[in-house]
């Protein structure tokens, strides 16, 4: 009985909404319709290290990252950004808090927490912010 | 004497058309065995390579990219002068035989072997100065003012140098073996 009755809610209110349109951040259209073609936004040219906006802030990536590899089997970000081979790659040297475990022990080899390099680091589209942002840094970073 | 010549002079004739037409045959086909197994179908025939690199060099730049130009398996894995191509041919023999016991016919023994395999290609890619990568692309003609940052910094640290393409670009066209540090490193490649 129960069951029926949340079955034929659900039924009804889906058919309620089915008449609205969705407002969303990008823009308003009928669930009916398609919603407009979203283009595909191309990734920054390789460049310079993007300014900080805050001390703990991961870096952006100022740098394309197409084709690039973190899996079980290799990081790609490490042949560059690793100890070893940031010299040679002329890359910034991976921070010292990745080989860290959440109680501070040091660790050998980059902390499993910080493996996925682009949960925090992510690289740069040229794309208009859907919401304003009136963020000011520190003025000890930055003199913005 | 000049009866035995006369006797056999139409045999030899047909003997030399018949070796020959033979030989046009055999070289003919030889060519196109050559031929047949230097092409991207017959590389993905057998399932070990279709089911595991083929995959992931379908998400790379070889396959599809801007221009629609495409580095197939054998351009990268097969030299195109003749001499060092039938040598690479006779070891392929080798890959025959490995194909038969099935040495890496489930995607756990390929994993497993995966290692050993690209470090002999990194070994063999060093050794040439990546000449097959060199095939299709030539310091010479790439124009820096048009190339990203760090491509430009690397490779004219290179020119001078003289690094080679797989020192840097491993990796290019599958995802990286499990260890792969140790094989570049095997292989003296730069990175590892
Ligand atoms: C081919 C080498 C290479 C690879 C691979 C690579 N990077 Fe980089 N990365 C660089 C170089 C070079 C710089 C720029 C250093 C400079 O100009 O000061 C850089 C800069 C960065 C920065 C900015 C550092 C800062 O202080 O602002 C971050 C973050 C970063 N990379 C993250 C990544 C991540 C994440 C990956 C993997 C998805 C990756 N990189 C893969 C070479 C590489
Ligand atoms: C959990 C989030 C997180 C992950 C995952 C992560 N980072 Fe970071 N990274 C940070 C933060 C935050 C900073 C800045 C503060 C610091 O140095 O810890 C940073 C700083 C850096 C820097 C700049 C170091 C410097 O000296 O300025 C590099 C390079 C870097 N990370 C590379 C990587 C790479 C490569 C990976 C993947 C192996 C990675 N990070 C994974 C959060 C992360
Ligand atoms: C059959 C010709 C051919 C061969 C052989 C070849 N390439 Fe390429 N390569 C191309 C083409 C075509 C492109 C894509 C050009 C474009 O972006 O339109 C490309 C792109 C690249 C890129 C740019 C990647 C990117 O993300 O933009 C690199 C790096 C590269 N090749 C390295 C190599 C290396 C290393 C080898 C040898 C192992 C190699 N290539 C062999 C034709 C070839
Ligand atoms: C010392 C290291 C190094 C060597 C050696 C090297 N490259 Fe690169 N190359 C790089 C880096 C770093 C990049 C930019 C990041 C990336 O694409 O991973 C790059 C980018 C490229 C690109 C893409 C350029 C762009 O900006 O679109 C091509 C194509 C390429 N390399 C081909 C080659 C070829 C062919 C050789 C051998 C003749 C070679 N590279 C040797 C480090 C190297
Ligand atoms: C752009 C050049 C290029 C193309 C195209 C290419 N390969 Fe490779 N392949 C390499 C290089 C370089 C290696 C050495 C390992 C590495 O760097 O990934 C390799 C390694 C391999 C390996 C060893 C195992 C491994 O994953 O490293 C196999 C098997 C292989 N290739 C098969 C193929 C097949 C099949 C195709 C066609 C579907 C193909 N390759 C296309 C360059 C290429």
């Amino acid at each position: 009985m129960k069951t029926l009755f949340i079955t034929l809610l659900m039924a009804f209110s889906s058919m309620l909404f089915a008449e609205e349109s969705i407002d969303s951040l990008r823009g308003s259209h009928d669930l009916e319709s398609m919603s407009q073609d979203a283009t595909v936004k191309k990734m920054a040219k390789d460049g310079d290290p993007i300014e900080r906006n805050y001390v703990q802030q991961p870096p952006l990536i100022p740098h394309s990252i197409k084709g690039y590899r973190v899996n079980l089997n290799a990081n790609k970000c490490m042949s560059c950004h690793s100890w070893k081979n940031y010299k040679a790659a002329g890359a910034t040297k991976i921070s010292q808090t990745h080989f860290e475990d959440r109680d501070g022990n040091a660790l050998a080899e980059v902390s499993s927490r910080r493996y996925f390099c682009q949960q925090c680091h992510v690289p740069q589209a040229n794309a208009k912010p859907l919401v304003g942002n009136n963020f000011k840094p520190l003025s000890a970073i930055s003199d913005k | 004497m000049n009866f035995i010549l006369k006797r056999i002079k139409p045999l030899l004739t047909v003997t030399i058309m018949a070796s020959f037409l033979a030989g046009v045959v055999v070289w003919g086909g030889f060519n196109w065995g050559l031929e047949a197994t230097n092409d991207e179908n017959f590389c993905i025939s057998c399932h070990e390579m279709k089911d595991n690199v083929f995959q992931e060099y379908k998400e790379t730049v070889h396959y599809s990219n801007r221009t629609g130009v495409r580095a197939t398996c054998p351009d990268c894995h097969v030299p195109k002068a003749w001499g060092p191509k039938m040598i690479r041919k006779i070891q392929a023999s080798r890959e025959v035989y490995h194909k038969i016991l099935g040495t890496i016919d489930t995607p756990e023994k390929f994993e497993a072997e995966r290692l050993h395999i690209a470090t002999r290609e990194w070994k063999r890619l060093k050794a040439s100065d990546s000449l097959e990568c060199r095939n299709c692309h030539d310091y010479e003609s790439m124009d820096f003012v048009e190339q990203g940052q760090r491509a430009v910094a690397q490779h004219s640290v290179n020119i001078e140098q003289g690094k080679t393409c797989i020192d840097c670009h491993m990796g290019i066209a599958h995802q990286l073996p499990k260890g792969w540090e140790e094989g570049a490193k095997e292989a003296g490649l730069d990175r590892h």
